[in-house]
């Protein structure tokens, strides 16, 4: 067992490592001089000196190597530089749009466990019957349908109901309140953004519930259960849905790093000022020293959630974990 | 089979002539349609909207970017059929001319992604050693970034623009390919007709083009359709974001930028319809998809 862990760990380094290079090297082929780019956004004239006191500023007036291990150091003590937008520090940029960010994923993936796991169990129970038709299909509709569409609709469905209802069209508050502060404010806020990302996340597990529970329920250990006439219910729950949760886990894991994808549309949608809202801003402002760490944080995030549930996994099953 | 020769023996399922092939593609197709109703019905929708992406110029009813500034935002009726948007621009007829958009890119960027993660994967696991595990560790760090974060990262580098949007979608797709086809064709690897292909003495290329490529096939064509609906979402994201196909190319995700927030509440018709039009299309695709997967996957025969 410490064997795999000591393993699945040393494995994350070469990853990020990878990673770092690849963004590296990506913001390098940007065309042309960033501080050209920057300098003349203006219209406005500069000089060769206004260029290199630009190139200083940056670190870019050293060796490629020693930029790149600076980027890879300050990536390790969350130091990412100044950002070349706003002329704050890029962590404290990020810091500050964290925890709404966080918040919508958390409770989108709540939202999505709640959904996926009974109706894909029941899909599965009742393989072939109208049931297993109708959440096959709303599953299939939360893959096609686009998060941020699905935003549109729904702001506009709950402005309508609301006329209707009350007279004065109510819409979802876009000011972040802590849940601590005014927790039925915070909801309100979270909780449309939340179900539209969620929805996709919904779907993706819900398939995987069913097809994994289809898979145990044909076990041998399941007709043996049957056989000594344990009740139904026990079976379902103690014996096919423990064991059919392990792939779920994993996709629940996976999907949640992709939340981040998600979010990027789905802020945008909402006007909420979270990271996915600075990742657009980001790369519309030709900021790259925000783009990069952004696109880095990113990748720690799946790679780190990747880590985690792998180490889930090996606990939850022994054969990953001996083998 | 008149000229049999060893390689043909290796290729599974060769009909012994042009016509039989023909017939065996309809009966594929009928047989497919009986068993997979859901999968039929998704290939239908995808037929429709590729008809109408082909043939725009012709069965569009307007040109999709001449503005008509007498009747804008004007809800659907005889004369506008899904109505007009804030620039008094059909909306039919945008939507019809976007099919072609979405489709130009979800297809493109699925086949070139495809195709090069096929090619990677087989030769990475027919090679094995440190070929294959360096390989690895770069679809590993590729795959680290998902889609819409790689995709975005890469337009702000190659800039926006229908080109660069199927480059960006593109790059991603390559490892998700190689990584699944190269666990099939590991398996592949050790059948024995793949040692006899060496022992004839025949090159590298050939052993995988004609040996192992086509055994992969089946979950090499379920990732291909998984991969249009994701291409074709991912370009309607872009777009949304300004950061995809640009003004005055009509394309779903863009047309609901600008007006269709600004007008939800006044003219819905301009959010709803574009949005309608990319659910509909990854639905037709992941319908077949599925059916595909069901067909082509023994181990979920039956299920």
């Amino acid at each position: 067992m410490y064997q795999y862990i000591a393993k699945r760990v040393l494995l994350v380094i070469p990853t990020l490592f990878g990673a770092a290079a690849l963004v590296f090297i990506l913001m390098r082929l940007i065309p042309g001089d960033i501080c050209v780019v920057r300098l003349g956004a203006g219209g406005g004239r500069f000089d060769e000196h206004a260029i290199n006191l630009c190139h200083a500023e940056n670190g870019m007036d050293r060796p490629l190597i020693v930029q790149f291990l600076s980027f890879v150091w300050g990536f390790c003590h969350f130091d990412f530089g100044i950002s070349m937008w706003s002329g704050k520090p890029v962590s404290l940029e990020i810091l500050t749009r964290v925890p709404i960010s966080l918040e919508i994923a958390l409770l989108a993936t709540v939202i999505a466990i709640l959904i996926a796991i009974p109706l894909g169990t029941i899909s599965a129970l009742k393989q072939n019957t109208w049931i297993d038709v109708l959440v096959r299909t709303v599953a299939i509709g939360g893959i096609a349908t686009p998060s941020f569409w699905l935003g549109i609709i729904s702001i506009l469905l709950v402005l309508d109901v609301t006329n209707a209802i009350t007279g004065t069209p109510w819409m979802p508050p876009i000011e972040y309140v802590p849940i601590w502060q005014d927790p039925v404010r915070n909801l309100e806020m979270a909780f449309l953004p939340a179900v539209t990302v969620g929805y996709r996340y919904a779907a993706v597990s819900m398939r995987m519930t069913r097809s994994a529970m289809l898979e145990v329920l044909r076990e041998d250990y399941i007709r043996t259960a049957r056989a000594k006439g344990l009740v139904e219910k026990l079976i379902i729950n103690r014996h096919a849905l423990k064991n059919a949760l392990l792939p779920v886990v994993t996709v629940i894991g996976i999907e949640f790093a992709f939340l981040i994808g998600g979010l990027v549309v789905t802020e945008q949608v909402f006007n909420l000022n979270g990271i996915g809202r600075l990742f657009v801003q980001a790369v519309q402002n030709q900021d790259y020293t925000l783009t990069q760490a952004l696109v880095m944080l990113t990748v720690a995030i799946f790679v780190l959630t990747n880590l985690v549930v792998d180490l889930f996994y090996a606990w939850l099953d022994p054969r990953i974990r001996f083998a | 089979m008149s000229t049999t020769s060893h390689s043909d023996i290796a290729v599974p399922a060769i009909a012994d002539d042009e016509e039989q092939i023909r017939r065996s593609i309809w009966q594929t197709t009928l047989h497919f349609c009986r068993r997979e109703p859901l999968g039929a019905f998704g290939m239908l929708i995808v037929l429709i909207i590729a008809f109408a992406g082909f043939t725009a110029e012709l069965i569009a009813p307007y040109s999709p970017t001449s503005n008509d500034f007498a009747s804008m935002t004007e809800a659907p009726s005889w004369t506008h059929l899904l109505g007009t948007d804030q620039f008094g621009r059909d909306l039919l007829s945008r939507i019809i001319f976007g099919a072609r958009t979405a489709l130009i890119v979800g297809l493109s960027s699925a086949i070139v992604g495809g195709v090069a993660g096929l090619v990677l994967g087989v030769a990475s696991a027919y090679f094995g050693g440190k070929l294959d595990l360096v390989f690895q560790r770069i679809f590993d760090v590729v795959m680290a970034f998902p889609l819409i974060i790689m995709a975005l990262a890469m337009v702000s580098i190659f800039g926006t623009g229908m080109h660069n949007v199927i480059i960006a979608i593109t790059i991603p797709l390559i490892p998700r390919c190689a990584r699944v086809v190269r666990s099939s064709a590991l398996a592949i690897r050790e059948i024995p007709y793949v040692d006899a292909a060496r022992a004839c003495g025949y090159s590298h290329a050939r052993i995988i083009l004609r040996h192992m490529v086509p055994n992969v096939m089946a979950p090499f064509l379920i990732m291909l359709t998984a991969f249009v609906g994701q291409a074709i979402l991912a370009e309607a994201s872009l777009s949304y974001l300004g950061l995809g196909v640009q003004e005055p190319t009509p394309a779903w995700g863009l047309m609901l930028q600008g007006g269709a927030e600004e007008y939800a509440s006044t003219a819905p018709w301009i959010a709803i319809f574009p949005g309608l039009a990319i659910a509909l299309t990854v639905f037709g695709v992941s319908l077949f998809g599925d059916a595909l997967r069901d067909v082509l996957d023994p181990k979920l025969r039956e299920r």
